[in-house]
């Protein structure tokens, strides 16, 4: 364990040191939230490479794992992450959605069978998404440049460093069999990289360049994540 | 007895109007959303993907509430005061082509989501409001669709849709915005052209 805490130490530090690096790049960016522009858009090339490799992997699993079957596996590794959103919503000052997500896991991880049945929502007990980049946010950090990472895709420096503190969280990374953990953060990204596909098909369809429209709805919707989508009056016209 | 009828009448017709007014622009989306969604439910071929029939079905249903000059203004920014009519037109016609397809798009995605109704965020006299809608899914958290509409001659019009805190039509402003400083007006009417024929449907 304490080795796996050092590694993880060492990985902290490695990307600390890549993005202060990047402060001397010189750039051609047109847009002042995205000044590592030309970095970000190499990284974007090379997810698109591997995703020649994952996304059919990805449309394999969608197409062979019946409805139930993926469904048990995204809330066997939603229940997980429910204990991140709880932590993350207590640190937000928000007791009573901390509260009811220590509830969720509760329930779901025994009614539930291992959190494989999400019955936790169908008691009430309404699901949230939250992460440390959205508690840093809450108090007050801002977003800093943005960046596009290789495999974990779009961030802030905000977000960044808020995933490397949920990873070092993260109890998956935790689990002492190392091929069982392989395997369960295998399954967990293909899951995810599947549940997005049918927004593949939306941006293919909506965007002009899709680094340029992956990029201003990550920032948009992370804007709106950190409000939890309140208080934003500038939706209606007076504020276009 | 007659007079007693036409006051329970007339109170039965000013309570529903009342109640109508009270949020107008909420009944709307709820109608719209909910013909869509039954024809939906029971089109196979929609589910499969079959985008083309999807277009007709939000042709006939959802464009007539749509207002997509100003849809277009607004992701055009302050250069749409530059365009001349001719251009405004041509513009819209295409960014209206585009979102309409980016839409029926959405809707093959459909299984078996269901649609929250939340309360409209306006004020009585307002000639704007936000519709706050939520789409429901086993297993995920809620993800917040909202309607900016406002109220025209012809009834309430979609101006916006927000998905998850990204409205569909800013997030084009930055594009658009590089696009004119580069090509001019005329080179953003070419490049929605040219996207629009190269995503014809039954193409790819």
């Amino acid at each position: 364990m304490k080795i796996q805490l050092a590694k993880r130490v060492c990985t902290v530090a490695f990307a600390a040191v890549v993005m202060g690096g990047l402060a001397g790049c010189a750039t051609t960016a047109n847009n002042p939230k995205d000044p590592y522009e030309g970095f970000n858009r190499a990284m974007f090339t090379v997810n698109e490479g591997l995703d020649v490799v994952i996304k059919p992997i990805a449309q394999g699993y969608d197409a062979a794992a019946p409805l139930p079957v993926k469904a048990g596996i995204g809330n066997f590794f939603g229940n997980i992450w429910d204990v991140l959103t709880a932590v993350n919503n207590l640190l937000q000052g928000k007791g009573q959605q901390g509260m009811s997500d220590i509830g969720r896991v509760l329930i779901n991880s025994t009614i539930g069978i291992g959190g494989v049945f999400d019955i936790a929502s169908e008691m009430g007990l309404e699901k949230h998404t939250e992460d440390f980049g959205q508690t840093l946010g809450v108090w007050g950090v801002g977003d800093g440049p943005y960046f596009y990472w290789p495999l974990i895709g779009p961030r802030t420096t905000r977000d960044t460093f808020g995933w490397m503190v949920d990873s070092a969280m993260d109890p998956v990374w935790y689990v002492s069999d190392v091929p069982l953990r392989n395997s369960l953060v295998g399954v967990r990204f293909i899951d995810l990289r599947a549940s997005l596909l049918p927004t593949d098909k939306i941006v293919e369809q909506a965007a002009f360049d899709k680094y340029n429209y992956i990029r201003d709805a990550y920032l948009q919707n992370r804007q709106s994540e950190i409000r939890d989508g309140k208080g934003d009056d500038c939706k209606l016209s007076r504020c276009y | 007895m007659r007079l007693l009828f036409s006051l329970v009448l007339g109170l039965l017709v000013s309570c529903g109007s009342a109640l109508a007014q009270e949020d107008a622009p909420g009944a709307m989306i709820k109608k719209v959303t909910e013909d869509v969604l039954t024809i939906v439910r029971q089109d196979k071929d929609i589910q499969n993907g079959n985008t083309a029939k999807a277009i007709a079905l939000v042709d006939a249903k959802v464009l007539p509430y749509f207002n997509f000059q100003r849809m277009t203004a607004l992701a055009v920014g302050k250069d749409w005061s530059k365009a001349t009519p001719e251009q405004k037109k041509k513009l819209s016609e295409e960014f209206k082509t585009l979102l309409v397809r980016t839409y029926s798009n959405a809707l093959t995605g459909y299984r078996d989501q269901t649609v929250r109704y939340k309360p409209t965020r306006m004020q009585a006299a307002d000639d704007e409001a936000l519709v706050r809608t939520e789409i429901v899914q086993p297993g995920s958290k809620p993800i917040p669709l909202e309607y900016a509409v406002e109220k025209t001659e012809s009834g309430w019009k979609v101006f916006d849709v927000i998905v998850a805190g990204v409205s569909l039509v800013s997030n084009y402003r930055d594009t658009f915005n590089q696009e004119v400083r580069a090509n001019g007006v005329d080179g953003l009417i070419q490049m929605l052209a040219n996207k629009n024929k190269q995503m014809e449907p039954g193409k790819k």
